[in-house]
């Protein structure tokens, strides 16, 4: 137990403001996750790992002398014809299958993207530099690198666009359709199949702009694709499917969590308070549950 | 048809009766000591891994093309069979059983990190079989009382604990506080254990002990402690993760302190990766190419650096260094046993006391390299070009310390 965020109370302004644009990022990699979820029924533990693939595709432009923030534009152009692919090769065999099967699938994929990844660009720990600077506050107690403030920027920008394209595009329409009911859809003329794929290819895209600022803002690794996934998967179960508002809130709200649980409990609880966290909210939502089928019965 | 069944039935026993007869006869062929070595070549590892192996065969080529090894009046040559373990220690142990009792590998050469030697120690002590290793500094590996375990570099404990003793030396003597941020691996915690104790014998205080979790790449609520605690000296551990992750957010959040001590710099090419952004870094380092050890093979660092990147097109990092030292060690202790006998190369190992390019060598009863100092360089920039220079022990320091590190908004 440290006490030194309430001995130095501006600490916490830090902790929050760290928590939140983190937080906004996960939130955008959630976003993805519960689209398809909620359109395909897919649980994608590649997630991670197309996020992963995304930050190369902004390491590799970085390298060349194309300054990384470039990234958010390139890299999800390129992930989202990566996230077509993937569909037409693997998911949709199990796109109608039993949850199960899906999630064994995308175990495979992102078993398979690591080694790829590994074999192909090799094993070091690599990163973009922007050189963006640093924005200070009250007096230089805070500091906020702009990497982060951009990465957060970029991510509701994509977010905002996302949700505007799924309210007036046809394509958009489509999509909310086929997540509300695939075969009355179909019976109406919606091509699932193609729903589908744009579907995966849009989440892919997103994941394209989270590894860019991933890579921006921290370090990217083959094999660190995992905690994106988990991640991604918490907050979406903290939210609820079709939930955007929620997804944002519940993104945010888990960053500032984990920053105090950081300072208050100490870093080596972080990840484990968060977890804690989840399955409090996972028992009072079946606590919930169960009450409700009791009045039915 | 009968026959016929008989017959490969006969062929196929005998086939299996020469193959075995041969393989227990496999420690030396001819006029070759084969070794065996479980080593990353794919998987997390697979960067070190890759040196360690070039740092093995580049010593294999230089002992062989220089009179090889004279065992009994004869002369013998080295070579090495290598699995790929995958950087997974389930694997590693099997590919060591598998050299041990199927290719009858009788003398090992150390996989990489700690985490795979741990794994693989076990199984050569079961068997006898001497390992010589030159990645594997984790503390633990030198506590259990192995016999047939050398390892050539400093155990993970004394990593960082110079930099404390330097920083009370610039502090004029007096204890200074510390900020410490570990990894939870068994590496990283070695080297905090290592820390702590020159905080105790120092008489200082540590005023941050932070352990970072494996997935964590964000440090800011640790950094942002340091910066409301004002500590002499931040001391950084998490493998190359943790070095660039540290030196990126110091630099975004601007954070100064006086000292700055890390491992993992080199692994990391952390002046290549952060530029001007690394300067001041205090790096632990097994080795440097320009400390005066001597050897008949290799000559000195200088050399050794100027030979390796001929050859593989890269400068070599420590990993490679220390595991090219691990084949001297073979050759001498093989030449003073006079003998193939594992339990006489076993004592002949124990007995070592060397110099190489790398560093003395010298075993202690753990059977951790107890007589080689590690050094400190420090990351010091001239306009775009950084470099590391060798600041502690003073005895090799190729420039002076600066101390404390210059502020931020200073730069």
């Amino acid at each position: 137990m440290d006490l030194l965020i309430f001995k130095v109370p501006i600490l916490m302004v830090q902790a929050s403001l760290d928590g939140i644009l983190l937080g906004i990022l996960f939130a955008l990699i959630a976003y993805g996750m519960a689209l398809q979820w909620g359109v395909m029924n897919i649980i994608n533990i590649a997630q991670g790992d197309l996020v992963i693939l995304g930050g190369y595709i902004t390491y590799f432009m970085y390298l060349s002398g194309i300054h990384p923030a470039l990234g958010v534009i390139v890299a999800p152009a390129i992930m989202y014809f990566v996230g077509v692919g993937l569909y037409k090769l693997v998911i949709n065999k199990v796109v109608d299958r039993d949850l199960f099967i899906s999630i064994l699938a995308t175990f495979g994929i992102s078993i398979l993207f690591m080694q790829l990844m590994n074999f192909a660009f090799g094993a070091d720990v690599v990163l973009a530099n922007s050189e963006f600077g640093t924005t200070m506050l009250f007096n230089n107690s805070v500091t906020l690198p702009n990497s982060k403030l951009f990465s957060a920027l970029i991510s509701i920008i994509f977010a905002i666009g996302l949700v505007i394209y799924m309210k007036k595009s046809k394509l958009g329409r489509a999509i909310r359709a086929t997540a509300q009911n695939a075969r009355a859809a179909k019976i109406l003329g919606v091509d699932t199949e193609k729903v589908y794929a744009a579907t995966f290819g849009i989440n892919a895209a997103l994941c394209g702009v989270a590894g860019s600022l991933v890579a921006i803002t921290f370090t990217i690794h083959p094999y660190m694709g995992l905690p994106y996934t988990i991640r991604s998967f918490m907050i979406v179960i903290i939210a609820g499917l079709g939930n955007l508002p929620g997804v944002a809130v519940s993104g945010m709200g888990l960053g500032v969590f984990e920053e105090f649980a950081d300072y208050i409990l100490g870093t080596e609880f972080r990840i484990g308070s968060v977890f804690l966290l989840l399955v409090l909210i996972l028992v009072y939502r079946r606590f919930k549950l169960s009450k409700k089928r009791e009045y039915l019965k | 048809m009968k026959i016929r069944n008989i017959i490969i039935t006969f062929v196929s026993a005998l086939a299996l009766l020469l193959s075995t007869s041969v393989t227990s006869f496999a420690k030396v062929v001819g006029d070759k000591i084969i070794l065996g070595s479980a080593i990353s070549l794919t998987g997390k590892y697979s960067s070190n891994g890759v040196h360690t192996q070039n740092g093995y065969n580049m010593a294999v080529d230089r002992i062989n093309s220089m009179g090889g090894i004279k065992v009994g009046g004869k002369t013998y040559k080295f070579e090495i069979i290598y699995y790929d373990d995958e950087s997974n220690p389930k694997r590693a142990a099997q590919l060591a059983e598998r050299l041990i009792s199927q290719d009858g590998v009788e003398y090992m050469l150390g996989p990489y990190s700690s985490g795979l030697t741990k794994a693989i120690a076990p199984v050569t002590e079961k068997y006898g079989v001497p390992m010589v290793e030159a990645n594997g500094a984790s503390r633990s590996l030198f506590t259990k009382g192995y016999k047939y375990l050398f390892a050539v570099l400093a155990p993970a404990n004394l990593y960082l604990d110079v930099a404390i003793d330097l920083a009370v030396e610039k502090n004029g003597g007096k204890p200074v506080t510390v900020a410490m941020a570990f990894e939870q691996d068994a590496f990283s915690q070695d080297v905090r254990l290592g820390v702590l104790e020159a905080i105790e014998r120092t008489g200082s205080k540590k005023v941050i002990d932070d352990k970072l979790p494996k997935e964590l790449n964000d440090m800011a609520a640790t950094l942002a402690k340091v910066k409301a605690v004002k500590p002499d000296v931040l001391v950084v551990s998490g493998h190359t993760k943790g070095a660039l992750t540290a030196v990126r957010q110091i630099a975004e959040m601007k954070v100064d302190v006086p000292m700055l001590a890390m491992t993992h710099c080199d692994a990391a090419k952390l002046s290549k990766q952060h530029g001007k952004n690394s300067q001041y870094a205090l790096c632990a380092s097994q080795w440097h190419k320009t400390l005066t050890y001597k050897d008949n093979f290799f000559k000195d660092g200088m050399t050794y650096d100027a030979d390796f990147s001929k050859e593989f097109g890269y400068a070599p990092p420590y990993q490679a260094a220390e595991s090219s030292a691990a084949l001297l060690v073979f050759k001498d202790a093989f030449e003073r046993a006079n003998s193939f006998d594992k339990v006489k190369v076993r004592d002949a190992l124990a007995a070592t006391d060397m110099q190489t390019f790398y560093g003395n060598i010298k075993f202690a009863k753990g059977g951790q390299n107890t007589d080689k100092p590690m050094v400190l360089f420090q990351v010091m920039c001239d306009g775009d070009k950084c470099e590391n220079k060798v600041v502690a022990p003073t005895k090799w320091a190729s420039a002076e310390l600066i101390h404390p590190i210059p502020s931020w908004s200073k730069r």
